[in-house]
Order: C-alpha cells, then sequence, then structure tokens
C-alpha cells in the first residue's frame, strides 16, 4: 500500500481555504495546515484589547478552521521578513497599504519552502479567480505560481477547472474530474458547499483578513513613515497603530489616546517606552507620547488629555507626566476646548 | 517530566500560541508548560492549537486580567 501525497494548505482562517482543504481531505489526501503572522492579521485583536467587545467571541480563525477539518496547523511568524513586503512591494499596493499580489507570492513561496523542508508533494491555496481584485486576476495567479517558485506544484481545487492542469492532476495524486471551477465574486457557490459539508460559524466570507486593506489603519501607518522621514516599522509600532485615538498636533510627537478601559491596560504595558500622561484629579485615558515632544508640546498634549478625561469641564484638571527616563512631574492644565482640536490633528 | 512557565502577557494572538507552539517543540512528552497570557481569546485558542497537536489542557483558569492555561506535552 502506498502512502498518500501530502499537501501544505495555506490556511488563512477564511471560508475558501477551509473548502478547498476539504476537497482534498475528501480525495484521501493527507493535508496539514500553514498560516503565517505577519503582525497585520486582524484575529479580533481590537476584540481583545477593547473592554466593551470582552463578550464577542474570540478565536484564531486559522485554528478553528483547522480544528473543523481535523489537521494539523503550523503558525508561522513571519513578521520581520514580511516588513520588505510591505516597505517595498515590487507589484505595488492595492487601494490602501496592501500589498497584496506580493504578499500572497510571499506566502505561497514560504509554503514551498516549508513543503520542500518536511517532505511534502503539493501546496493547496483557496484562491478564486476573479474574486479579489489586486491578487485572483485570472493574469495573475500565474505570476503567483512563477515568482513564489512554487510553479505547477500549487493547486487551487476551488477553481482548478478554468486554469491548466497541475502537477498533482496530471500525475494522478488527485482527480481533475472531483475539482471545481469556481471563478468571479459571486459567494453562493461557496456557500452551497460549505452547507454541503456541513461547515457553520466560519469567518466573514468576504471580510479581509489584514488591517493592511483598511483605510484607516493605513492611514495611520502612513502617518508613521511620513513623521519619521523613513518606511520602516516595528512589531510594537505595528500594534499600537490598533488601539486608541491617534493625535499629531505637530510634525514631531504624536499622542495615542486610550478610549476605555481596555486600552488603558493595554497601553499600560507599553509606558516604560513611552513618555505618558495620566490624569490624577479625575478619571481619564492613559496617552503615551510618540516622538520627540518639547515642554511646550507636553503641555498642549495634557492639555488634550484633560478634554478626553471626566475633568473636561472643569477649570483645571491635574495629570502627571511620566518622561521615558522614569522622571514625573505633576502639572495643573486647563483642558483644551474642542474648537481648538483641530480635526486634522486626528490621524 | 519537568514544568516550566512562559509569560505571554501582552501579547495578542496568535503570538501566545505561536510561543507555546515554539516552546512546546523544546519540550519532552511528559513536561507541563503553564502559559499566561492577558489576551483571554487565548483560552479559545491555546487549547484548540492543543486539541489538533495531539497535546493536552491539564488546567485553565482566569486570574483578574490574567488567564493561565497549563497543558501536558504529548
Amino acid at each position: 500500500m502506498t502512502s498518500p501525497r501530502k499537501a501544505v494548505a495555506l490556511i488563512s482562517g477564511g471560508l475558501d481555504s477551509l473548502l478547498a482543504a476539504r476537497l482534498m481531505l475528501e480525495q484521501g489526501i493527507h493535508v496539514e495546515g500553514i498560516n503565517f503572522y505577519t503582525g497585520f492579521c486582524v484575529e479580533g485583536h481590537t476584540h481583545a484589547i477593547r473592554k466593551k467587545d470582552k463578550k464577542k467571541p474570540k478565536r484564531n480563525n486559522a485554528l478553528w478552521s483547522a480544528e473543523q477539518l481535523g489537521i494539523k496547523l503550523h503558525i508561522v511568524d513571519i513578521i520581520e521578513e514580511y516588513k520588505d513586503i510591505v516597505i517595498n512591494p515590487r507589484h505595488g499596493y492595492g487601494a490602501n497599504l496592501n500589498p497584496c499580489l506580493d504578499c500572497k507570492i510571499f506566502m505561497v513561496s514560504k509554503a514551498r519552502q516549508w513543503m520542500e523542508d518536511n517532505g511534502f508533494d503539493f501546496i493547496i491555496s483557496g484562491e478564486v479567480i476573479g474574486q479579489r481584485p489586486m491578487s485572483q486576476r485570472k493574469y495573475l495567479l500565474p505570476v503567483v505560481m512563477r515568482e513564489s517558485g512554487a510553479d505547477d506544484r500549487l493547486l487551487r481545487p476551488l477553481c482548478a477547472k478554468n486554469l491548466a492542469p497541475t502537477l498533482p492532476e496530471r500525475e494522478g495524486w488527485v482527480d481533475r474530474d472531483r475539482l471545481l471551477d469556481f471563478h468571479g465574486r459571486n459567494r453562493k457557490p461557496q456557500m452551497a458547499l460549505a452547507k454541503q459539508f456541513g461547515f457553520e460559524d466560519f469567518a466573514s466570507p468576504s471580510g479581509g483578513c489584514c488591517f493592511l486593506t483598511d483605510a484607516s489603519y493605513a492611514k495611520k501607518l502612513a502617518d508613521l513613515w511620513q513623521a519619521r522621514h523613513e518606511k520602516k516599522y516595528e512589531l510594537d509600532d505595528i500594534m499600537l497603530l490598533k488601539v486608541g485615538r491617534h493625535i499629531r498636533p505637530k510634525p514631531n510627537y504624536k499622542l495615542i489616546v486610550s478610549r476605555e478601559e481596555g486600552e488603558n491596560k493595554y497601553l499600560s504595558g507599553y509606558r516604560k517606552n513611552f513618555t505618558h500622561i495620566e490624569t490624577t484629579s479625575c478619571g481619564g485615558p492613559l496617552t503615551l507620547i510618540d516622538g520627540v515632544a518639547t515642554e511646550e508640546d507636553i503641555e498642549t498634549a495634557s492639555r488634550i488629555v484633560a478634554r478626553f478625561s471626566q475633568g473636561k469641564n472643569e477649570d483645571s484638571v491635574t495629570v502627571k507626566i511620566t518622561h521615558i527616563n522614569g522622571d514625573e512631574k505633576t502639572v495643573n492644565v486647563l483642558p483644551m476646548p474642542p474648537s481648538e482640536i483641530k480635526q486634522e490633528w486626528y490621524v | 517530566m519537568s514544568s516550566y512557565t512562559l509569560d505571554a502577557r501582552n501579547m495578542l494572538c496568535p503570538l501566545p500560541v505561536i510561543k507555546t507552539q515554539d516552546k512546546t517543540a523544546e519540550l519532552k512528552r511528559g513536561d507541563t508548560l503553564a502559559v499566561v497570557c492577558t489576551d483571554p481569546g487565548a483560552l479559545n485558542d491555546i487549547p484548540a492549537w492543543c486539541k489538533i497537536n495531539g497535546h493536552q489542557v491539564l488546567d485553565t483558569r482566569e486570574t483578574g486580567d490574567e488567564v493561565i492555561i497549563t497543558l501536558l506535552v504529548s
């Protein structure tokens, strides 16, 4: 008896990758999942931080998919390597700062490497021709195969019948007749297949899974690069872009103002790395100052913090300023009137 | 058989899972690992990871803002 052929499935946590892997399991292929963590993955981070969202169910959708499929999942941290994809995408950005085509090429390339290192035979992806505007156009699918080095070891079970036969099909490892011919943005075929397989409660089928596709987030990242005069980031930078109000009164500094208790707690984990401001005469937000702020800037920042505190209508609010070197200073400030907080300061 | 603790506080999922995955790879069968997290999502994710990778969850606890998941490397 021969061992089953082995495929590594790119599992994003969405419906398409779940269905693609399931189709391969149906054909007796040994499937293991791989999921890449870039730092920009949505995965309920906002829910995890914000107290008001605490009751919403939280789960990693890729793990959930693997659990439904009964397969192993390998989650790979690609944070460092991924920076170059975000900063210098060869194929450019989509509507925001999403380098979708470069991202897909990179992830398939990493999966190919994993396949070779672990003695697997081919790669499965849940792509569907024409479903996404940037990375899933028909003429771009061969680009992913070529530039990732996966070539014809990359099989897209959901739309394989619309594409040339791949190695697993030609070699008879999988039966091409049992693959599908999905195309376009219509999700009904996927929904019907999910029902057929008994999958319920899967992640939003058309929802993005990456913060870089989000206009508001992309604006914050672009602001960060502009303020620092270089396109670079660390993991903490991109995590903090998910939290709080970001207010930039001057190019040399910005405030990250927590919006509620959960964000206060999350930002408190960063206090040692930033000059920060807390109100002491009343409840108020923990605020981090990112950048190099002068004494005058810190006074402005303190007045803004007071505006977002429970003492916003008082004549004076006491704030404690803790510098990054640990020096503390307590001052009384007049909360800044809303009319003085310029709309363009909000990032 | 030894007991280990992994500090995954102030990390958001899936980082606690990745750290658990990496730490578990260094341990021996029968060792236990207590993973301390602040992301409540870990309460679902680490047991899910254990289930698909054949490890056993011995205990899950919530203490204030922290969740502690103890697993047996199998």
